[in-house]
């Protein structure tokens, strides 16, 4: 492909169809799904070709871009992936597309504002895992909240407001005093560029402030506990297509800025303060795995899930500083836990989308998320009970699925850290599967609960093209990572090699 | 003492406006109210063509005329471009406005051009004198403005606090001047900068300066000297608002640059902790207090003042960076700060003020076009990219971290957050909840193609802010 700038093709394709999908709610008469679908699937086609011409072989950044933005401020339009960004991106292209079919019928509200708004934001997600240069980073990470708050708040349900503006001032908050840090690296090193950060040499204190500051914007996103309170609100409210973004690419947006800025950039004050964040992960995947235990809405009891899948993947991130001090000279350990992190994280991108897929389907026809309305689905839905199944099982970290491959990484390289982190660690398994088989049991099993239940019809088409697609997913990863490993391989190492340089 | 005739030249925008409005002053006299529409046409040529005189002469090299109390540079000539193109937006916005509730006469547009000159003679002052000369041409014509709707008790009430305020903070300046003039005996504005260059900062001084930093806030609408700013933002017809909160903001950066920076920034140590003090209450208090408001055009005037403390931001920092950024923030502020307020005029109608919140509920349903309008203009307010308003905050932030004042970067980007809270509530009543009004919403053409224009540009110009960021870098130093 050479000088084709695909990585921008892939950003402003989704915008600029977004903004004609628009365009065309001047019209009534006029249908904007097919166009929606339309630009959504060769934004995801296109997005495959940065797979096939990915080189597996180097860590630098591939299908690199540059052009002068703000010559003012040395920003420039730089873009480029490399194997952590690009699984990310095909990812969220792929979402797209799941999200523009799961809205097709159900949102009769003014549907060209909907399927615009997840386009324009399909491609600034894309923006932001391309970036490299971080104020076009924060743009496209500011940016996105904007439709979100839309979509939340337009087609979201009866207390949409409420969780709209609080998830958007949390996120704003967490990510101010990021852009102070950037700004201050700016005034340091004369230049914006993510790659001319990672190698800014920086006092310790300097270190740790920074480090806080990129602590902040990212653990809200991601979100860990504590600063976890929005998303349950946010999920909730949204509409089905809102809630599989939330959860499949914003939640990644926090896992993939600990990749491409804390421990690069501040990899002395990582290592510090990695006892905070294997803490706070811990806490999310033993606490909040309780929490969801005892929740009421099936959507919220996902949603605490999600904050519990991410407790993985941050706790992989993490983990390199103790698996190396444990192990000197040895990477493996460090490279697998982190593989695990990134492997949970896309793996939790095709999962969570697909279980917040299925209460979608169930919501459509009932208009309830309360677990206590729904039993013996599995009677009147059977095709659809057997999808639910199977996407319970891989939240659950069942063998053969994607969520089995990250978990078991990460714990695996977890015991190379500490029996007891890899023993809390482990407390998911039990975890993870009591709270995803009791909601499942409560819902699709026993007795036919209610006349509503009983009147229940079984997926059409369009809802089998979705789940089946994201069984096809789930499968692959689960039953052949390799492929997924291996683009992510070289660039992991490298980040490991990188980090483990005291910066200092 | 001859005054060469290339002097002329170089006041040409200055004498070219005077001699149209007395013209325009003239003219309305013998027009039927029919025919007032050709005293908006006269006012608007008058704008367009000073812009080219404005754009065609001087040299930009800093000519001083009229034995030094008069300079052409090129940041004045930019900031008179930027104060046509508000105030172009300003009277485009209030034409219909205005014909609708009977106050379309000649004088808004005489009393408008006045002002506009006092602010032209401002940004081109280079000594005290003159800068007091165009501070009250500017002022008077205000007043008058404010109390234009004379049949109206707000209008009057808030015409006559602006005046009683204005006055009191025109004498502060005074003082100031006058105790600076005392010690340097001089009133031109760069020998007052070279008699201070290198002295130790006496008692006397810091007096001065103190009281021209209070005459400023005054003016600017910084906290603790605000409280004008509220009442005469709600209580003026919303044209009249419109020109306060935009035009004259850019004059008052003009202002304060030389005033403070141009004639003692010797003494920028002694005014930089002031405005620390003034920024950070500003900004507090701007963006906490708006969010109690339940009318907009109140809630806008606190959000001027929260604007105002990082307009101080951007100049405390004491670096040509701090200016060129302060500029680029005054700028953009000034024009969504138009469009705010034209907003307000699109949605108003005969015996119908659009200027509580809750009349913009549903404005999705009515007319989803300038919804997406208030939408860019609220977030580009709220400083979230990609509009403009997030890259007038971080050039601001980045001239405020270059000099190692990290905590009140850290400060501003805080009470940014809050801020943020007023301005998506504008969206939220706008996209969420369901119109109560259903009126259709018929704007003028004219005025349609304004509006859009001037979202449309705080959209681009967040797209592609480098030619602008540059041109202030530029003119500054």
């Amino acid at each position: 492909m050479g000088e084709f700038p695909l990585l921008s093709l892939v950003i402003w394709m989704p915008i600029v169809g977004g903004l004609l999908v628009l365009a065309t709610s001047q019209w009534p008469s006029l249908n904007p799904r097919p166009l929606a679908l339309a630009v959504a699937v060769i934004t995801f086609l296109t997005s495959l070709l940065l797979y096939t011409g990915f080189d597996v072989s180097t860590a630098d950044m591939q299908f690199p871009e540059k052009a002068s933005w703000v010559p003012a401020f040395n920003i420039y339009y730089q873009l480029g992936i490399d194997g952590i960004s690009m699984p990310l991106i095909i990812l969220t292209t792929f979402t797209s597309v799941l999200v523009i079919l799961a809205g097709w019928e159900v949102i009769k509200e003014r549907p060209a504002q909907y399927m615009a708004a997840f386009l324009i934001m399909e491609g600034l997600m894309n923006g932001v895992f391309a970036a490299l240069d971080a104020m076009l980073f924060y743009v496209f990470w500011e940016g996105m909240l904007i439709p979100m708050f839309l979509i939340i708040g337009i087609w979201g349900g009866p207390r949409r407001v409420y969780a709209t503006i609080k998830f958007f001032l949390y996120t704003f908050l967490g990510s101010v005093f990021m852009l102070v840090a950037l700004i201050y690296m700016h005034t340091l090193s004369g230049s914006f560029a993510i790659l001319d950060f990672h190698v800014l040499r920086l006092g310790l204190t300097e270190q740790v402030l920074i480090f806080l500051a990129f602590l902040l914007a990212f653990a809200v996103k991601v979100p860990m506990w504590p600063v976890h309170t929005w998303l349950p609100d946010a999920h909730v409210e949204a509409p089905t297509g809102g809630s599989v973004i939330l959860a499949a690419i914003m939640l990644k947006i926090g896992g993939y800025g600990f990749l491409r800025f804390s421990l690069p950039i501040t990899p002395d004050a990582s290592h510090e303060l990695d006892w905070l964040i294997i803490f706070m992960s811990l806490t999310a995947v033993v606490y909040i795995g309780f929490v969801a235990l005892v929740q009421q809405d099936m959507k919220k009891l996902i949603a605490y899930s999600s904050i519990a899948h991410m407790g993985f993947a941050t706790l992989g991130f993490f983990l390199v500083f103790t698996i190396m001090d444990n192990n000197a000279g040895s990477s493996h350990g460090s490279v697998m836990a982190m593989e695990g992190g990134m492997v949970q994280m896309v793996s939790h991108g095709f999962i969570s989308a697909a279980m917040f897929l299925c209460v979608g389907v169930l919501y459509d026809r009932m208009h309830s998320r309360e677990i206590a309305d729904y039993g013996g689905v599995a009677n009147t839905m059977p095709v659809f009970a057997a999808f639910m199944m199977l996407f319970a099982m891989a939240n659950a970290g069942l063998p053969g699925t994607s969520g089995f491959v990250g978990e078991f990484m990460v714990i695996l390289a977890s015991f190379k850290a500490s029996f007891w982190i890899a023993f809390l660690a482990a407390t998911t398994l039990i975890l993870g599967a009591a709270y995803t088989l009791w909601m499942v049991k409560r819902v699709m099993f026993g007795e036919v609960a209610n006349d509503r239940v009983a009147a229940l019809q079984d997926v059409n088409g369009r809802e089998i093209v979705i789940l089946g697609s994201l069984v096809f997913m789930v499968l692959l990863i689960g039953l052949w990572p390799a492929p997924l490993v291996e683009v992510m391989q070289v660039s992991i190492q490298n980040l490991v090699a990188h980090i483990s340089v005291s910066k200092l | 003492m001859i005054v060469a005739p290339a002097e002329f030249m170089l006041i040409l925008p200055e004498i070219f406006v005077l001699s149209m409005t007395c013209a325009i002053l003239v003219l309305d006299l013998f027009l039927k109210d029919r025919e007032r529409a050709i005293s908006y046409w006269l006012a608007q040529f008058t704008l367009v063509f000073a812009a080219v005189i404005t754009m065609t002469t001087g040299s930009g090299q800093g000519e001083l005329a009229f034995f030094g109390t008069y300079i052409a540079d090129a940041m004045g000539s930019t900031l008179k471009v930027f104060i046509y193109l508000v105030t172009f937006l300003a009277f485009l916005y209030s034409r219909h406005y205005l014909a609708e509730r009977k106050l379309f006469r000649g004088e808004y547009y005489v009393l408008g051009l006045f002002a506009m000159l006092g602010m032209m003679i401002l940004v081109s002052a280079h000594s005290l004198l003159t800068v007091y000369l165009g501070l009250e041409l500017l002022s008077l014509s205000l007043y008058a403005m404010v109390a234009f709707n004379r049949d109206s008790y707000p209008c009057s009430e808030a015409a006559m606090k602006y005046f009683v305020l204005g006055a009191l903070a025109s004498g502060m300046l005074l003082y100031g001047m006058s105790i600076l003039y005392g010690l340097t005996g001089t009133l031109d504005i760069g020998l007052i900068a070279d008699s201070l260059k290198g002295q130790e900062a006496s008692v006397p001084l810091v007096f001065a300066a103190t009281f021209i930093v209070v005459g400023l806030s005054f003016k600017l609408g910084a906290v603790p000297f605000h409280m004008w700013v509220p009442d005469v933002y709600q209580g003026a017809p919303t044209p009249v608002t419109l020109f306060i909160g935009s035009a004259t903001k850019i004059a008052a950066f003009a202002m304060v640059m030389r005033l403070l920076v141009e004639s003692i920034g010797a003494l920028q140590s002694e005014w930089q902790g002031m405005l620390v003090v003034l920024a950070v209450l500003s900004l507090a208090i701007g963006n906490v207090v708006a969010i109690a408001q339940t009318n907009l055009k109140r809630m806008l005037a606190y959000s001027t003042i929260s604007h105002v403390g990082f307009l101080l931001l951007g100049i405390l920092s004491g670096t040509q960076q701090g200016y060129a950024a302060a500029m680029f923030y005054i700028i953009t502020y000034a024009l969504m700060a138009a469009g705010a307020f034209g907003m307000i005029i699109l949605l108003s109608r005969a015996g119908f003020e659009a200027d509580e919140i809750d009349d913009f509920r549903g404005l999705n349903q009515r007319n989803s076009w300038f919804a997406f309008m208030m939408l860019i203009l609220m977030f580009s307010m709220a400083g979230v990219p990609p509009t403009v308003g997030f890259y007038a905050k971080l050039s601001v932030l980045q001239a405020v971290v270059d000099v190692d004042m990290i905590w009140l970067a850290a400060a501003a980007v805080f009470f940014s957050v809050i801020g943020a809270y007023y301005y998506i509530r504008i969206i939220k009543v706008m996209y969420f909840d369901k119109a109560e009004d259903d009126q259709p919403l018929a704007p003028h053409f004219d005025l349609r193609l304004g509006l859009t224009a001037n979202g449309l540009a705080i959209l681009l110009l967040g797209l592609f802010p480098g030619g602008l960021m540059a041109l202030c870098g530029r003119v500054i130093s």
